[in-house]
């Protein structure tokens, strides 16, 4: 079995022993100390790293949280830690930045901080500041209240956007700017000499556990990797592939969530959708979480869940070579309970491409408004004409055992012409389809008030100039 | 001159506890907690963990050789349970074993069975339960009841505010490693060294001199670490103790949050009485302190409510009183504010009732109001260089605090969807540990033959900047660069009996000690240099720039040639100092005296929009001014302000903490509890620094930065009740902190649940 991979600048190779999660693999194995841990599901962005993966644009590299990250993911793969890169004396750009203004305080943040906006330039389409802001929305850091690191980032946007080339490769001109170490210029050729068994087996008595992102499913189960063979659906091709399909839109099984949300296809259809995708979870979750994983973990809270419900999209599950296909809406059963055979896989997601020019709209009210479990969540799908609501689906989160499709809502606006009298109406239509209770995101009464007022905003949304605010609320 | 460290941090290059390498033969901690709120434990029964491979041995109270008993003001909190549990975590077991995952799986065999008791978890009620830490505490001046008449306002109500978690990114954690005869040294991520050597002492049964605690860095602290990293170290040191070999303990988050205490939460009743003109003439307050299931820091956090109770304001008569409530939650402990900001939290509910009540801005009531050079605190001492009103006047210069109003008015009558609020927030916060003997530090520098300088103190890194104040403190003292000088890790072997870094003074003591053991130095190089330079007076002796100066002119005598030959000259270049706060005394039974050695200043002003549809709110501005006295290190001042500020901000508005009836922390993980993100913190943010504002109390006319800032965030509270108001005028008095999204909503909508639709303004488009 091949287990091996380019750690920083270096090739190495995992022992059978070798299998927990790589924050742990980096600290006690390799004493590469710089990635810390702070929390252990991925909520603080201490322990960021970079995973790259060879693809025909040559290495791509997103930063994820270490965590979470199985050591079964890196074999072929590229991982870089903060060590990685250091220069071999003094500070990197972006490193004296942060130094510039004196931003680290206790400093345990620091070095998850530097990683993620690694990830900024290596990702970011412009550089712009707002990209490097958001690239910091999984790092938390409890001292410096980030006035200071909103400084460092301005400024580093503000001397490097202008020198951006976008005819060159972006490693080369990281490299040239000292962002990146030299390492990073020969990692494709050195990656493409490398491969890695899409099962990692070493208890074959038992069947091997399907792993995406393992953005949920580590967290619950911080022991698995250790513990049962899993499947990394990572390694299959043909479950990371976004196409569009004649009317159909089809997103591969494997896909992860910011692959989605920036897909061009996508975006095609829905406009929006980079902005609605960052309101679910960080930039180092969407990186390894999976849209089907979101769908499989069943959660009646899950944004890309709500969502996709709202598009009207519909899962192409398989096992053994079969294929069927159920629709979202069919999909949840109960809290947790899914139409999913034991063995089955989500092997595609298929969105309906009528949804283009439709207003899609995505609500979510959480105590924090980024990388926080929202007390309720809402997606609609919605065309309007004159006033006329020639069409509507909607989904809420958080109201229900199970993602609701709020089908009886939906029924009672299509066709009628959008006004208060009948916004109030939805509502309470709305209010008779919902059932939440109360939990740490909110009490029952509370999210019930939120699903009217999330519904009030979708309407708003779609035909600001018939509505407004005080004659709903 | 940058500080040291930060180079290294943005490396990934400081190290933390669990960054040390692993000594041979360690063994790693898992600890159980009690699953129950309050019981009788029946049954704890290790063998189904010690049948787990790799499981070395489980440590129960039995096992300890001395006192189980870490409590560091009054002994009620033993180190492992012992007969009964009283809270929800409380160590009752510990499993040591050769891995992590071992020693976590093993841990869940422990058969540990408990007879539950009725658990009080809230402060009222334990009080009625006559559930009391200690005796109520009263602090009272002038003669409240016979001012009630005089009044032409009273306002009552009550206020309430919660617990805050720490959530400093680096978890619990300590590594004892044994030594020969019976000693031991622990690392440990404390605020208290002294402490943990105490502590570990007491449970080991051994002399202080026995236990070396020794402390490079903390990776966060904010109180967190003043008290309650002790268990942890405690039981490293003596699984260390027990079998031998080095054992290390880092709390997981999910440990961490549930076993460790938070922010006291406290429910206060207020009482004010306002003249016409909106003098405030009396106030009464009692606050209901929930102190959690042992004493901790809670009787020294109480003090400080007390010391606070008046805030900014000179109120002349004046009764607050305080209880400490035991209730089975874990202790609460020290957190940056240590009291203060809860009871100045009271006092600005109070006002804004009054001034709702009155039909007047509460600004307008808080600038008449405000502290003068002079007034009288309740506790006896009068503010000198009491600079609340330039604060409060600077910044309304420098903001235009009538503007700001009159921007977010104008706004309110345009808008039905949006609601923007403000609200000023003056602080004054004392400076010195209200228990006087605490206010004591030792140094220790050595000028090496070099000329570089290392220097210990009592002082512990927590990213407050600490070591830096200390090297510049140093720099200037020697005249020489800061980059000569390296700070030592923090450890009792080197400077013993020291106070915890806390309470905004760790810059001021131990800078103070070392500037007087660098002036000992100081004193002998200037006869060594006077007498090497043909016989000049020493006083004529100076040292700038690395150099050695007569009567203010450069010689050519350099610092590295000073120091090399004042060696072989045998001249003496280490020293020790010790310094005490003078002239700080309180007497308990008056309650009266002079605790502090001075008092910090500060005004803010904040700027939140309210969206009236979503019930959520932005933070979209603060901007304020600080005395900081003259800043040490302006960039480090900054940093402690601006953070300060976001942990105000999330306790305030974000930071939510709560049980469920059995007394079960609900935000138990990373996911659940939600501190400030980038999101999260206000796009403008404007610090300003007093300027001329020269301390004459601490070292280099400095002042204590790194609790006051943080009582700013309690404005943030008040601007959202007033965009709250400006969307419904027959807003709920209700003073209940957080304010969090779903508190905002029913506030909004005037109910908790339901649909009737609430007072709005007309919107005019």
């Amino acid at each position: 079995m091949e287990r091996r991979f380019l750690l920083n600048d270096r090739l190495v190779e995992l022992g059978p022993d070798e299998r927990g999660l790589a924050l742990a693999w980096l600290r006690q194995r390799q004493g590469l100390c710089g990635t810390k841990e702070g929390c252990g599901e991925g909520e603080c962005g201490a322990c960021t790293v970079l995973l790259g993966e060879l693809s025909p644009r040559g290495v791509v590299y997103r930063a994820v949280a270490s965590c979470l990250l199985p050591v079964g993911e890196l074999p072929g793969r590229h991982l870089v830690t903060i060590e990685g890169l250091n220069p071999p004396t003094g500070l990197n750009p972006i490193q004296q930045q942060f130094v510039d203004e004196g931003a680290p305080q206790c400093g345990f943040c620091f070095p998850g901080m530097v990683v993620s906006l690694t990830g900024f330039f290596l990702d970011s389409a412009d550089l712009s500041v707002n990209d490097g802001l958001a690239a910091l929305d999984g790092n938390i850091c409890r001292c410096t209240g980030y006035a200071a690191i909103v400084r460092a980032v301005t400024a580093l946007a503000a001397t490097y956007r202008p020198l951006l080339d976008p005819t060159r490769a972006r490693v080369d001109q990281l490299a040239e700017w000292g962002i990146l170490p030299a390492a990073f210029a020969t990692a494709a050729a050195r990656l493409s000499t490398l491969g890695a068994p899409p099962i990692e087996r070493f208890d074959t008595t038992a069947p091997a556990v399907l792993f995406a992102g393992g953005t949920d499913l580590i967290v619950q189960q911080p022991d698995l990797p250790a513990a049962a063979d899993l499947a990394y659906l990572s390694r299959r091709p043909e479950l990371r592939v976004i196409e569009r399909e004649l009317d159909e839109l089809v997103i591969g099984g494997a896909v992860t969530i910011e692959e989605f949300g920036h897909a061009p296809e996508f975006r095609a259809l829905v406009p929006d959708a980079p902005a609605i995708v960052g309101r679910f979870g960080s930039t180092l979750i969407r990186n390894r979480a999976t849209v089907a994983g979101n769908l499989v973990n069943a959660s009646p809270i899950g944004d890309v869940t709500i969502l996709l419900l709202a598009l009207g999209a519909k899962v192409v599950l398989s096992r053994d070579g079969r294929r069927r296909t159920v629709p979202l809406s069919e999909f949840f059963l109960g809290y947790k309970q899914l139409a999913r055979e034991p063995g089955e896989l989500v092997a595609a997601v298929r969105v309906p491409a009528s949804v283009a020019g439709d207003l899609v709209s995505f609500e979510k009210v959480s105590q924090r408004r980024f990388l926080d479990i929202a007390g309720v969540n809402s997606a609609a799908r919605i065309r309007c004409r004159d006033g006329l609501l020639e069409r509507v689906t909607l989904a809420v989160g958080g109201v229900a055992p199970v993602p609701l499709s709020a089908s009886s809502t939906a029924a009672y606006l299509t066709g009628r012409t959008l006004d208060a009298a009948t916004a109030l109406a939805a509502a309470d239509v709305l209010e008779s389809e919902i059932a939440p209770i109360s939990d740490v995101r909110g009490s029952a009464g509370y999210k019930r008030e939120l699903a009217r007022r999330v519904l009030f905003a979708h309407l708003l949304r779609v035909a600001p100039d018939r509505l407004r605010v005080e004659e709903l609320v | 001159m940058s500080r040291e460290d930060v180079y290294l941090h943005v490396r990934g290059e400081s190290t933390f506890v669990d960054d040390l390498a692993a000594p041979a033969g360690q063994l790693f901690a898992a600890v159980l907690g009690s699953p129950v709120a309050h019981g009788t434990i029946t049954r704890l029964d290790a063998s189904g963990a010690l049948q787990h491979s790799g499981v070395v041995r489980v440590l129960t109270a039995a096992d300890i050789p001395g006192e189980n008993q870490i409590g560091p003001i009054l002994p009620d909190e033993p180190l492992l349970a012992d007969g009964t549990v009283h809270h929800v975590g409380q160590p009752v077991a510990v499993v040591l074993a050769e891995t992590l995952a071992a020693a976590r799986r093993a841990r869940r065999d422990i058969a540990l069975e408990i007879d539950p008791l009725p658990p009080v978890l809230d402060a009222r009620a334990a009080a009625a339960r006559g559930q009391l830490l200690l005796p109520a505490r009263t602090f009272a001046l002038g003669d409240v009841d016979a001012a009630w008449s005089r009044c032409a306002q009273v306002v009552t109500g009550r206020a309430d505010s919660g617990a805050q978690e720490h959530f400093y990114l680096e978890t619990q954690g300590a590594l004892a490693v044994p030594a020969e005869n019976g000693t031991v040294v622990i690392h440990s991520s404390t605020q208290s060294p002294t402490g943990v050597q105490r502590q570990a002492a007491r449970v080991l049964g051994v002399p202080m001199h026995a236990v070396e605690v020794d402390v490079r860095r903390l990776g966060g602290g904010f109180g967190g670490k003043e008290d309650q990293a002790t268990p942890w170290a405690v039981i490293c040191a003596l699984g260390a103790a027990l079998t031998g070999c080095a054992v290390r303990l880092v709390l997981d988050r999910r440990d961490d949050l549930v076993m460790t205490g938070k922010r006291h939460p406290y429910s206060s009743d207020f009482k004010l009485g306002l003249a016409e003109d909106g003098e405030f003439l009396a106030y009464e307050v009692v606050y209901y302190q929930n102190a959690g299931s042992a004493a901790d820091l809670s009787p020294a956090i109480l003090e400080r409510s007390l010391f606070h109770a008046t805030g900014s304001y000179a109120i002349a008569n004046v009764r607050a009183t305080a209880l400490s409530c035991r209730t089975n939650l874990a202790p609460f402990t020290a957190f940056r504010g240590f009291g203060g900001p809860q009871a100045m939290f009271v006092l600005e509910a109070a006002i804004d009732a009054a001034a709702r009540g009155m039909g007047v801005a509460a600004r307008d009531l808080q600038r008449r109001n405000l502290l003068r050079e002079g007034s009288v605190f309740p506790y006896g001492q009068t503010a000198d260089e009491c600079h609340a009103e330039r604060c409060w006047n600077e910044a309304d210069r420098a903001y235009d605090f009538a503007a700001i109003a009159s921007a977010a008015a104008e706004h309110n009558r345009s808008h039905a969807g949006t609601k923007k609020g403000t609200a000023v927030m003056p602080v004054c916060f004392g400076i010195s540990f209200t228990n006087p003997s605490l206010n004591q530090a030792g140094a220790l520098v050595h000028v090496y033959a070099d000329g570089s300088v290392g220097v210990a103190t009592g002082a512990v890194e927590m990213g407050q900047g600490v070591n830096q104040k200390i090297r510049r403190i140093v720099a200037a003292a020697l005249g020489v660069a800061t980059a000569r000088v390296r700070l030592d890790t923090t450890n009792t072997s080197r400077v013993a009996n020291t106070s915890p870094t806390a309470a905004s003074a760790g810059a001021d003591l131990n800078g103070m000690a070392t500037r007087l053991a660098c002036l000992q130095i100081r004193g002998r190089l200037q006869q060594f240099a006077a007498d090497r330079l043909g016989g000049a007076e020493p006083a004529q002796i100076g040292f700038a720039d690395e150099r050695v100066l007569l009567a203010g002119q450069s010689t050519p005598l350099d610092w590295p040639e000073l120091i090399r030959s004042a060696q072989l000259a045998r001249i003496d270049l280490s020293a020790h100092a010790h310094y005490a706060t003078p002239r700080i005394a309180f007497d308990k039974t008056a309650e009266k005296g002079r605790p502090f050695a001075y008092h910090v200043y500060g005004t803010a002003i904040t700027e939140v929009t309210l969206d009236c549809l979503r019930g959520t709110a932005t933070i979209d501005a603060v901007r304020l001014v600080h005395d900081a006295g003259k800043s040490i290190d302006l960039a480090t001042d900054r940093g402690q302000v601006e953070g300060a500020l976001a942990q105000g901000l999330g306790w305030m508005l974000l930071e939510d903490v709560t049980w469920d009836e059995a007394g079960r922390l609900r935000q138990d993980t990373a996911g659940k509890y939600k501190v400030p993100d980038l999101g999260f913190v206000p796009p403008v943010l404007e610090v300003a620094f007093l300027e001329d504002a020269d301390n004459p109390h601490a070292v280099l006319g400095s002042k204590g930065i790194g609790e006051p800032p943080l009582m700013y965030g309690i404005g943030a509270y008040f601007a959202l009740r007033d965009a709250l108001a400006a969307a419904r005028g027959d807003l709920a008095a209700d003073y209940t902190a957080p304010l969090t999204c779903e508190r905002t909503l029913q506030l909004l909508a005037g109910r908790a649940t339901g649909h009737a639709t609430p007072n709005l303004e007309e919107s005019p488009s």
